[in-house]
């Protein structure tokens, strides 16, 4: 297991180096912060593993607040802050539970310690774990410092937390649930898979409102964390049907769709850096046309944009496809109305790929296509060499993992075999491991390798009426249309707001949309003279959650403001009392 | 990939029923990138109502290939086509007829037929994939229309052969395979009467009104698949 976290994570941390500037403290707080992630992951007992949390959570602070001259990102430095030490709390609190039962904080003497454990107190140490881990995953609702802190971060450092940092709740929450907590009763795999599936959707919609360039993508990080836990959920329901070898399928899923992830997500973040770099705005309203000027980053953008809408032949479709069969095998493994839970999750999921793909769309569409909206696009220039070639590298490898997934399921082995003691990558394959089979005996297969290299072969056909048709003809280039007015500008092209308008529309029940429109005009509103138009969407959590849990705890501090006068009197029989209690305490 | 003449479809392993939502969606990806390419404000708008549109009918899609998935236990097409096969009569149960349903509606939208999208008119309150490839002509145009045409023979394909496999041919001989061609053109010529016969009886769907279309389409797949629960 912790070979293999290596090197999934190690993966991640080639990319940071090829990122953007590694300026003085910048880069040592980002070496830092690759080290602490490293501890974490490859720690063999609870007290190392806590070191490495805190030291992470620190760092990350410090490089989430890097731009500290910005009241934005010293807010978003802040909840983040807030929000990692609630997890670290809770997952203190949680290895308590297990270490007052073992006695042992070395995580070998930790296995299976579940076992050992009263019910109750295994469910509540489930539950306490599932809120830190999931704080740090960003699964919903508890996200909200996902999407504050990663567009204000440095584009690399966004990347690699985007990428490894979030992951690591994922790595803990696997390590403690299947290695330590035993086997799981139903009702942690039906959380799981429903918290999964919630926060695919949820954070898929979100995302689709989003016009800052990294926010969105902030959002897609909470999206594809649902969808690992969508599979980790179908493997801890396997396991409470007492099938390991599909729990190892969930698992598998689970891991291949991390390390993706991982890979994907920073490409995208470093082609937002390279173009936050070239334009100096996160705000894709004001972008456009880019393609013309910074191709490569296009290139790698539209790469990473395929990848993470789960379409073939590249890897986020792979990991989605063995997504999909452990959730269609669940509903002949499982008994009771619970099976009904994996096909609409199943439906969900295909939700989750089809607004995201929408999305990237959005994104890709906006940003670099068409004609520039703003000056600064329109002046942009092309990445610097050593943020292309981290980004072709990237890009790369989302094509190797998608095109032979088969290599790489070998490593996940030990894992899989530790966890849940099934090695499924013999299964997983077939035909010389170029395919990719659902175990058993008639699942299904896939092959984005066959694929791609049938539309190889297909494509003499299209090419070749192509070029027929292309004889003695003369190609006229015209302007576009533009109705008969004179000239199209800028100003008329579809906006990321307009582009996302049909589905705000359509779950406007969620969103809750606000607009305002103000017009001035002369004789009839059809001639305005001045128009003012704005809408205005804000999350759901934020609002019924966040702000009345925030006054809360502001008005609970005012009265305790009082204990604190600065009269010294007041202080002395505080301390007298607490003097007092503590002796009568230890009598 | 789908079994359009024989009961074994020669890309089979190379992916199934997902595979084939996927390819789908990749040629998707780029044309709404191409309706947003020319900077005009109608392509924008074309992708922008494709993109919900097809957001919207993927998850039943999906839920109807699974419970037709569930009951022969695989997502290989050719798996999937052959269980029906055997099954004889038996295939004809509620679960299978309301996955029919609802793919059929979502083959309506795909494809962009009338109650959806009007593929006959340039008016810029209606038009979806028309909007999209407004800018283009020549042989660009050529290509996105026959692949237009190509999705549109798949997907009927698909719901032919794989509610009604009947005629398709078990071996590779050339006379079972001209039969299975025959029987081919007769359901596809049967599907296209439906969808024709739709398109005489209804009328142009408001743009905000296809969503609840779409939204009955994914509970008709739901209850499909309750039924495979009920029944067996």
């Amino acid at each position: 297991m912790l070979a293999l976290a290596i090197a999934l994570y190690s993966l991640g941390y080639a990319r940071g180096y090829f990122g953007r500037k590694n300026v003085g403290v910048l880069g040592a707080l980002f070496n830092l912060l690759a080290l602490a992630t490293t501890l974490v992951v490859a720690a063999e007992s609870f007290w190392l593993f806590l070191i490495g949390w805190e030291l992470m959570a620190l760092t990350a602070y410090c490089l989430v607040s890097f731009e500290h001259e910005h009241a934005e990102t010293r807010r978003a430095g802040v909840l983040y802050f807030i929000m990692s030490h609630l997890d670290a709390v809770c997952i203190i609190l949680g290895f308590f539970l297990l270490f007052q039962t073992s006695g042992d904080a070395s995580f070998a003497g930790l296995h299976d310690v579940g076992a050992r454990m009263s019910p109750a107190r295994r469910d509540t140490a489930f539950v306490l774990f599932l809120v830190g881990f999931g704080i740090k995953a960003g699964i919903v609702p508890l996200h909200t410092w996902l999407p504050a802190a990663h567009p204000v971060a440095p584009s690399n450092v966004s990347a690699f937390m985007s990428g490894v940092l979030i992951k690591t709740g994922i790595y803990g929450f696997t390590r403690v649930v299947l290695d330590f907590l035993g086997t799981p009763p139903l009702w942690w795999g039906v959380t799981v898979l429903t918290v999964g599936t919630a926060s695919a959707v949820l954070g898929v919609l979100y995302a689709l409102m989003e016009h800052d360039l990294k926010r969105l993508l902030a959002y897609h990080s909470i999206e594809n964390i649902g969808i690992i836990l969508m599979g980790l959920g179908a493997a801890l329901l396997f396991l409470h049907a007492g099938h390991p070898l599909l729990a190892a399928l969930g698992l598998v899923a689970a891991l291949y769709h991390t390390l993706n992830h991982a890979v994907f997500k920073g490409l995208l973040f470093l082609g937002a850096g390279a173009v936050l770099h070239a334009t100096g705005t996160r705000n894709m309203e004001e972008m456009g046309g880019l393609a013309k000027r910074m191709p490569h980053t296009a290139v790698c953008f539209l790469v990473g944009a395929v990848a993470i809408s789960a379409l073939p032949p590249l890897n986020g479709f792979v990991s989605e496809w063995l997504t999909y069969q452990a959730l269609l095998r669940g509903f002949s493994t499982t008994e009771s109305l619970v099976r009904l839970l994996f096909p609409l999750s199943g439906a969900l999921l295909a939700l989750t790929g089809a607004l995201a793909a929408a999305c990237f769309v959005k994104a890709f569409g906006i940003t670099f296509l068409a004609q520039p909206r703003s000056e600064h696009a329109a002046r942009a220039h092309e990445a610097a060499p050593a943020m292309r070639l981290g980004m072709a590298l990237l890009a790369a490898a989302c094509a190797v993992l998608g095109l032979f997934p088969a290599l790489l399921l070998q490593w996940l082995d030990p894992v899989t075999q530790q966890l849940v003691g099934v090695s499924l990558s013999g299964q997983l394959t077939a035909a010389g491991g170029l395919v990719l089979a659902s175990p058993g005996a008639q699942g299904g297969t896939v092959s984005p390798l066959g694929l791609t290299l049938a539309g190889v072969c297909l494509l003499p056909i299209p090419l070749g009426l192509w070029l027929g048709f292309a004889r003695g003809t003369k190609v006229r280039r015209g302007p576009t249309w533009d109705c008969g007015l004179s000239g199209l500008t800028p100003r008329m092209e579809y906006t990321a707001t307009g582009f996302s308008k049909p589905l705000r529309m359509v779950f406007k029940a969620l969103f809750q949309p606000r607009r305002e429109v103000q017009r001035e005009y002369d004789f009839s509103p059809y001639f305005a003279k001045t128009l003012r138009f704005e809408s205005h969407v804000e999350e759901v959590f934020e609002e019924r959650m966040y702000r009345p849990a925030r006054l809360l705890i502001v008005r609970v501090a005012r009265r305790v403001r009082r204990l604190q006068a600065g009269s010294i009197h007041a202080y002395l029989l505080y301390i007298f009392i607490t003097l007092v209690l503590l002796l009568w305490w230890t009598a | 990939m789908v079994p359009l003449v024989a009961a074994r479809a020669p890309l089979g392993m190379f992916g199934g029923a997902l595979a084939l939502v996927g390819v789908l969606a990749l040629g998707r990806f780029f044309l709404a990138l191409a309706g947003l390419d020319p900077g005009s404000a109608f392509g924008g708008m074309g992708s922008s109502r494709e993109m919900t549109l097809s957001a919207l009918a993927e998850p039943t899609m999906v839920l109807a290939i699974f419970t037709v998935a569930l009951s022969a236990g695989s997502t290989d097409l050719g798996r999937m086509v052959r269980a029906g096969q055997d099954a004889g009569w038996a295939a004809l149960d509620p679960a299978h007829a309301l996955a029919f349903a609802a793919l059929f509606i979502v083959l309506l939208a795909e494809t962009g037929r009338l109650p959806v999208d009007n593929p006959a008119t340039h008016l810029e309150l209606t038009m979806i994939h028309e909007a999209m490839i407004l800018e283009y002509s020549g042989r660009h145009l050529a290509f996105m229309e026959w692949g237009a045409a190509i999705k549109q023979l798949v997907l009927m394909a698909l719901l032919a052969n794989l509610f009604f496999p009947l005629g398709l041919a078990a071996e590779t001989t050339p006379l079972a395979l001209g039969r299975g061609l025959l029987w081919l053109g007769a359901k596809l010529l049967l599907l296209a009467g439906a969808v024709v016969l739709v398109e005489f009886t209804n009328a142009k769907l408001r743009l905000f009104r296809v969503p609840d279309l779409l939204s009955a389409a994914f509970v008709l797949a739901t209850l499909g698949l309750v039924s495979t629960f009920l029944f067996r």
